[in-house]
Protein backbone atom coordinates (compact mmCIF):
# COMPACT_ATOMS: atom_id res chain seq x y z
CA UNK A 1 0.00 0.00 0.00
CA UNK A 2 2.73 2.28 0.85
CA UNK A 3 5.82 2.63 -1.80
CA UNK A 4 7.97 4.02 0.41
CA UNK A 5 8.74 4.81 4.28
CA UNK A 6 8.70 8.50 3.75
CA UNK A 7 5.32 8.09 1.38
CA UNK A 8 4.04 6.46 4.83
CA UNK A 9 4.93 9.23 7.08
CA UNK A 10 3.45 11.82 4.18
CA UNK A 11 -0.12 10.36 5.22
CA UNK A 12 -1.13 11.24 1.83
CA UNK A 13 -0.57 15.27 2.30
CA UNK A 14 -2.62 14.80 5.93
CA UNK A 15 0.73 14.17 8.29
CA UNK A 16 0.16 17.28 10.55
CA UNK A 17 -3.11 15.85 11.19
CA UNK A 18 -2.62 12.59 11.80
CA UNK A 19 0.85 12.53 13.48
CA UNK A 20 -0.69 15.63 15.52
CA UNK A 21 -3.44 12.89 16.59
CA UNK A 22 -1.53 10.21 16.98
CA UNK A 23 1.40 11.65 18.97
CA UNK A 24 -1.02 13.18 21.28
CA UNK A 25 -2.55 9.79 22.08
CA UNK A 26 0.73 7.93 22.80
CA UNK A 27 2.12 10.53 24.83
CA UNK A 28 -0.97 10.98 27.24
CA UNK A 29 -1.08 6.78 27.51
CA UNK A 30 2.79 6.96 28.45
CA UNK A 31 2.66 9.65 30.91
CA UNK A 32 -0.48 8.42 32.65
CA UNK A 33 0.47 4.81 33.73
CA UNK A 34 3.99 6.20 34.53
CA UNK A 35 2.29 8.77 36.97
CA UNK A 36 -0.12 5.79 38.62
CA UNK A 37 2.42 3.80 39.51
CA UNK A 38 4.74 6.37 41.13
CA UNK A 39 1.66 7.41 43.24
CA UNK A 40 1.32 3.79 44.20
CA UNK A 41 5.41 3.53 45.09
CA UNK A 42 4.42 6.69 47.45
CA UNK A 43 1.45 5.27 48.95
CA UNK A 44 3.73 2.24 49.54
CA UNK A 45 6.45 4.31 51.21
CA UNK A 46 4.11 6.64 52.96
CA UNK A 47 2.36 3.28 54.81
CA UNK A 48 6.57 1.90 55.66
CA UNK A 49 6.87 4.68 57.79
CA UNK A 50 6.57 5.02 61.09
CA UNK A 51 3.80 6.51 62.10
CA UNK A 52 4.60 9.24 64.84
CA UNK A 53 5.61 11.12 61.53
CA UNK A 54 9.18 10.92 61.30
CA UNK A 55 10.45 11.04 57.92
CA UNK A 56 14.00 10.24 57.94
CA UNK A 57 14.16 9.95 53.98
CA UNK B 1 -18.36 -7.03 67.34
CA UNK B 2 -16.23 -4.25 66.81
CA UNK B 3 -13.64 -6.53 65.89
CA UNK B 4 -15.42 -8.63 63.24
CA UNK B 5 -16.66 -5.60 61.49
CA UNK B 6 -13.54 -3.99 60.61
CA UNK B 7 -12.34 -6.87 59.66
CA UNK B 8 -15.36 -7.72 56.94
CA UNK B 9 -14.56 -3.78 55.31
CA UNK B 10 -10.94 -3.86 55.24
CA UNK B 11 -11.08 -7.28 53.86
CA UNK B 12 -12.04 -5.83 50.43
CA UNK B 13 -9.69 -3.30 49.63
CA UNK B 14 -6.84 -6.17 50.26
CA UNK B 15 -8.50 -8.58 47.90
CA UNK B 16 -9.10 -6.35 45.69
CA UNK B 17 -5.10 -5.02 46.09
CA UNK B 18 -4.16 -8.32 45.29
CA UNK B 19 -6.38 -9.22 42.50
CA UNK B 20 -5.37 -5.85 40.34
CA UNK B 21 -1.47 -6.87 40.76
CA UNK B 22 -2.30 -10.43 39.53
CA UNK B 23 -4.19 -8.93 37.07
CA UNK B 24 -1.90 -6.14 35.55
CA UNK B 25 0.83 -7.54 34.10
CA UNK B 26 -1.28 -9.61 31.46
CA UNK B 27 -3.34 -6.67 30.85
CA UNK B 28 -0.49 -4.65 30.04
CA UNK B 29 0.66 -7.46 28.02
CA UNK B 30 -3.07 -7.40 26.16
CA UNK B 31 -3.01 -3.78 25.30
CA UNK B 32 0.46 -4.06 24.07
CA UNK B 33 -0.35 -6.56 21.92
CA UNK B 34 -3.86 -5.54 20.68
CA UNK B 35 -2.67 -2.12 20.16
CA UNK B 36 0.53 -3.26 17.81
CA UNK B 37 -2.09 -5.64 15.93
CA UNK B 38 -4.79 -2.44 15.51
CA UNK B 39 -2.18 -0.15 14.30
CA UNK B 40 -0.59 -2.76 12.16
CA UNK B 41 -4.26 -3.29 10.11
CA UNK B 42 -5.47 0.05 10.81
CA UNK B 43 -1.84 1.45 8.69
CA UNK B 44 -0.49 -1.50 6.78
CA UNK B 45 -4.16 -3.47 5.82
CA UNK B 46 -6.87 -0.81 5.50
CA UNK B 47 -7.41 0.58 2.43
CA UNK B 48 -6.85 4.38 1.77
CA UNK B 49 -10.43 6.04 2.49
CA UNK B 50 -12.08 7.80 -1.17
CA UNK B 51 -13.00 10.10 0.26
CA UNK B 52 -11.39 10.90 2.93
CA UNK B 53 -8.15 10.24 2.18
CA UNK B 54 -5.68 9.16 4.96
CA UNK B 55 -7.19 11.60 7.46
CA UNK B 56 -9.58 9.08 8.36
CA UNK B 57 -6.96 7.07 10.40
CA UNK B 58 -7.68 9.16 13.15
CA UNK B 59 -10.71 7.11 14.10
CA UNK B 60 -8.77 4.31 15.01
CA UNK B 61 -8.02 6.09 17.76
CA UNK B 62 -10.42 8.82 18.29
CA UNK B 63 -13.43 6.14 18.12
CA UNK B 64 -12.41 3.54 20.95
CA UNK B 65 -11.46 6.64 23.06
CA UNK B 66 -14.97 8.57 22.76
CA UNK B 67 -16.60 5.15 23.19
CA UNK B 68 -14.24 4.59 26.13
CA UNK B 69 -14.41 7.86 28.04
CA UNK B 70 -18.15 7.63 28.07
CA UNK B 71 -18.17 3.85 29.77
CA UNK B 72 -15.83 5.15 31.88
CA UNK B 73 -18.12 7.67 33.07
CA UNK B 74 -21.27 5.30 33.27
CA UNK B 75 -19.06 2.89 35.48
CA UNK B 76 -17.39 5.63 37.50
CA UNK B 77 -21.14 6.71 38.41
CA UNK B 78 -22.18 3.40 39.26
CA UNK B 79 -19.37 2.83 41.36
CA UNK B 80 -19.79 6.32 43.05
CA UNK B 81 -23.27 5.69 43.66
CA UNK B 82 -22.61 2.20 45.04
CA UNK B 83 -20.00 3.36 47.41
CA UNK B 84 -22.37 6.30 49.15
CA UNK B 85 -25.80 3.91 49.22
CA UNK B 86 -23.78 0.84 50.26
CA UNK B 87 -20.77 2.74 52.47
CA UNK B 88 -18.48 0.43 50.24
CA UNK B 89 -15.64 2.10 50.55
CA UNK B 90 -13.58 0.31 47.50
CA UNK B 91 -16.38 1.51 45.35
CA UNK B 92 -15.84 5.17 46.02
CA UNK B 93 -12.68 4.64 46.10
CA UNK B 94 -13.01 3.02 42.14
CA UNK B 95 -14.93 5.76 41.49
CA UNK B 96 -12.34 7.99 42.23
CA UNK B 97 -9.39 6.09 40.50
CA UNK B 98 -11.81 5.77 36.93
CA UNK B 99 -11.66 10.09 37.09
CA UNK B 100 -8.50 11.04 35.75
CA UNK B 101 -8.57 7.86 33.13
CA UNK B 102 -11.65 9.49 32.12
CA UNK B 103 -10.79 12.51 31.37
CA UNK B 104 -8.09 11.58 29.64
CA UNK B 105 -9.73 9.23 27.23
CA UNK B 106 -12.45 12.48 26.81
CA UNK B 107 -9.00 14.73 26.01
CA UNK B 108 -8.03 12.38 23.40
CA UNK B 109 -11.47 12.09 21.64
CA UNK B 110 -11.86 15.95 21.88
CA UNK B 111 -7.79 16.63 20.50
CA UNK B 112 -7.93 13.57 17.64
CA UNK B 113 -11.70 14.83 17.03
CA UNK B 114 -10.28 18.79 16.11
CA UNK B 115 -7.32 17.39 14.20
CA UNK B 116 -9.79 15.39 12.49
CA UNK B 117 -12.34 17.46 11.69
CA UNK B 118 -9.67 20.48 10.67
CA UNK B 119 -9.16 18.69 7.00
CA UNK B 120 -12.66 17.22 6.65
CA UNK B 121 -15.30 20.18 7.77
CA UNK B 122 -12.52 22.71 7.46
CA UNK B 123 -12.67 23.32 10.76
CA UNK B 124 -11.13 23.02 14.36
CA UNK B 125 -14.03 23.12 16.47
CA UNK B 126 -17.82 23.89 16.22
CA UNK B 127 -20.33 24.56 18.84
CA UNK B 128 -22.88 21.78 17.81
CA UNK B 129 -25.11 19.09 20.15
CA UNK B 130 -22.46 16.39 19.45
CA UNK B 131 -19.33 18.72 20.43
CA UNK B 132 -20.54 21.11 22.75
CA UNK B 133 -22.30 17.78 25.23
CA UNK B 134 -19.04 16.36 24.60
CA UNK B 135 -17.04 18.78 26.05
CA UNK B 136 -19.10 19.13 28.97
CA UNK B 137 -18.48 15.36 29.72
CA UNK B 138 -14.78 17.14 30.24
CA UNK B 139 -15.77 19.60 32.41
CA UNK B 140 -17.76 17.03 34.56
CA UNK B 141 -14.58 14.07 34.48
CA UNK B 142 -12.94 17.66 35.73
CA UNK B 143 -15.51 19.29 38.37
CA UNK B 144 -15.65 15.62 40.00
CA UNK B 145 -11.29 15.40 40.22
CA UNK B 146 -11.47 19.13 41.49
CA UNK B 147 -14.36 18.13 44.21
CA UNK B 148 -12.89 15.21 45.53
CA UNK B 149 -9.65 16.70 45.97
CA UNK B 150 -11.20 19.73 47.36
CA UNK B 151 -12.67 17.86 49.91
CA UNK B 152 -10.38 16.62 53.19
CA UNK B 153 -12.78 14.40 54.48
CA UNK B 154 -12.58 11.43 52.89
CA UNK B 155 -16.45 10.04 53.46
CA UNK B 156 -17.71 13.60 52.75
CA UNK B 157 -15.78 14.07 49.29
CA UNK B 158 -17.01 10.49 48.05
CA UNK B 159 -20.76 11.70 48.90
CA UNK B 160 -20.54 15.05 46.95
CA UNK B 161 -18.70 13.16 44.38
CA UNK B 162 -21.62 10.48 43.84
CA UNK B 163 -24.03 13.29 43.66
CA UNK B 164 -22.26 15.23 41.32
CA UNK B 165 -21.18 11.48 38.93
CA UNK B 166 -25.25 10.77 39.33
CA UNK B 167 -26.63 14.10 38.30
CA UNK B 168 -23.90 14.70 35.60
CA UNK B 169 -24.50 11.08 33.78
CA UNK B 170 -27.93 12.25 32.05
CA UNK B 171 -24.96 14.11 30.00
CA UNK B 172 -23.93 10.52 28.60
CA UNK B 173 -27.20 9.64 26.59
CA UNK B 174 -27.64 13.48 25.88
CA UNK B 175 -24.26 12.84 23.70
CA UNK B 176 -24.80 9.52 22.28
CA UNK B 177 -28.10 10.73 21.08
CA UNK B 178 -27.07 13.96 20.22
CA UNK B 179 -26.56 13.10 16.20
CA UNK B 180 -29.73 11.97 15.86
CA UNK B 181 -31.63 14.93 17.76
CA UNK B 182 -29.98 17.76 16.30
CA UNK B 183 -28.35 19.08 13.23
CA UNK B 184 -24.32 18.31 13.42
CA UNK B 185 -21.33 18.55 11.18
CA UNK B 186 -20.71 15.13 13.45
CA UNK B 187 -21.00 12.17 11.67
CA UNK B 188 -23.74 9.46 13.15
CA UNK B 189 -22.79 6.11 15.18
CA UNK B 190 -20.14 4.30 13.46
CA UNK B 191 -21.39 1.05 14.25
CA UNK B 192 -25.39 0.06 15.18
CA UNK B 193 -26.63 -2.50 16.54
CA UNK B 194 -29.89 -2.63 13.87
CA UNK B 195 -27.77 -1.53 10.31
CA UNK B 196 -24.54 -3.11 8.58
CA UNK B 197 -21.27 -0.97 9.60
CA UNK B 198 -21.06 1.71 7.37
CA UNK B 199 -17.27 1.19 6.67
CA UNK B 200 -14.71 -1.63 5.38
CA UNK B 201 -14.45 -4.78 7.24
CA UNK B 202 -10.23 -3.89 7.79
CA UNK B 203 -11.30 -0.59 8.86
CA UNK B 204 -13.80 -1.79 11.34
CA UNK B 205 -11.69 -4.97 12.65
CA UNK B 206 -8.99 -2.21 13.40
CA UNK B 207 -10.93 -0.17 15.25
CA UNK B 208 -12.12 -2.87 17.27
CA UNK B 209 -8.84 -4.25 17.96
CA UNK B 210 -7.72 -0.84 19.46
CA UNK B 211 -10.94 -0.72 21.23
CA UNK B 212 -10.10 -3.73 23.20
CA UNK B 213 -6.17 -2.46 23.59
CA UNK B 214 -7.79 0.74 25.20
CA UNK B 215 -10.13 -1.52 27.71
CA UNK B 216 -7.32 -3.41 28.88
CA UNK B 217 -5.03 0.04 29.36
CA UNK B 218 -8.13 1.57 31.33
CA UNK B 219 -8.37 -1.48 33.36
CA UNK B 220 -4.86 -1.51 34.23
CA UNK B 221 -3.97 1.95 34.79
CA UNK B 222 -7.48 2.37 37.03
CA UNK B 223 -6.23 -0.46 39.04
CA UNK B 224 -2.81 0.60 39.72
CA UNK B 225 -4.61 3.89 40.84
CA UNK B 226 -7.51 2.32 42.79
CA UNK B 227 -4.39 0.46 44.27
CA UNK B 228 -2.49 3.82 45.39
CA UNK B 229 -5.80 4.88 46.87
CA UNK B 230 -6.29 1.62 49.17
CA UNK B 231 -2.91 1.64 50.02
CA UNK B 232 -3.07 5.81 51.37
CA UNK B 233 -6.50 5.07 53.06
CA UNK B 234 -5.95 1.82 55.16
CA UNK B 235 -2.60 2.56 55.52
CA UNK B 236 -3.08 1.74 59.40
CA UNK B 237 -4.54 -1.63 58.51
CA UNK B 238 -2.38 -5.19 59.16
CA UNK B 239 -2.23 -6.01 55.30
CA UNK B 240 -0.97 -2.28 54.43
CA UNK B 241 1.63 -2.57 56.75
CA UNK B 242 2.94 -6.13 55.63
CA UNK B 243 2.91 -5.05 52.09
CA UNK B 244 4.92 -1.96 52.41
CA UNK B 245 7.31 -4.47 55.47
CA UNK B 246 8.15 -5.98 52.43
CA UNK B 247 9.03 -3.10 50.39
CA UNK B 248 11.06 -1.76 52.30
Amino acid sequence: MWGSASEFFAMGGYALYVWSAYAVCLALMLIEPLLARRHRQQALRDAGRAPDGRSDD
Amino acid sequence: MNQTMRWSTFAAPSRFYRLAAALNPWLWGLAIVLAAAGLYVGFFVAPVDATQGNSYRIIFIHVPAAWISMVIYLAMAFWAAVGWMLNARMASMLARALAPTGAIFTFIALWTGSFWGKPTWGTWWVWDARLTSYLILLFLYLGFIALVSAIDDVVRGDKAAAVLALVGAVNIPIIYFSVRWWNTLHQGATISMTKAPSMAQTMLVAMLLMTFAFWAYAFAVVFTRAQALALERERDTDWVRSLAGKEA
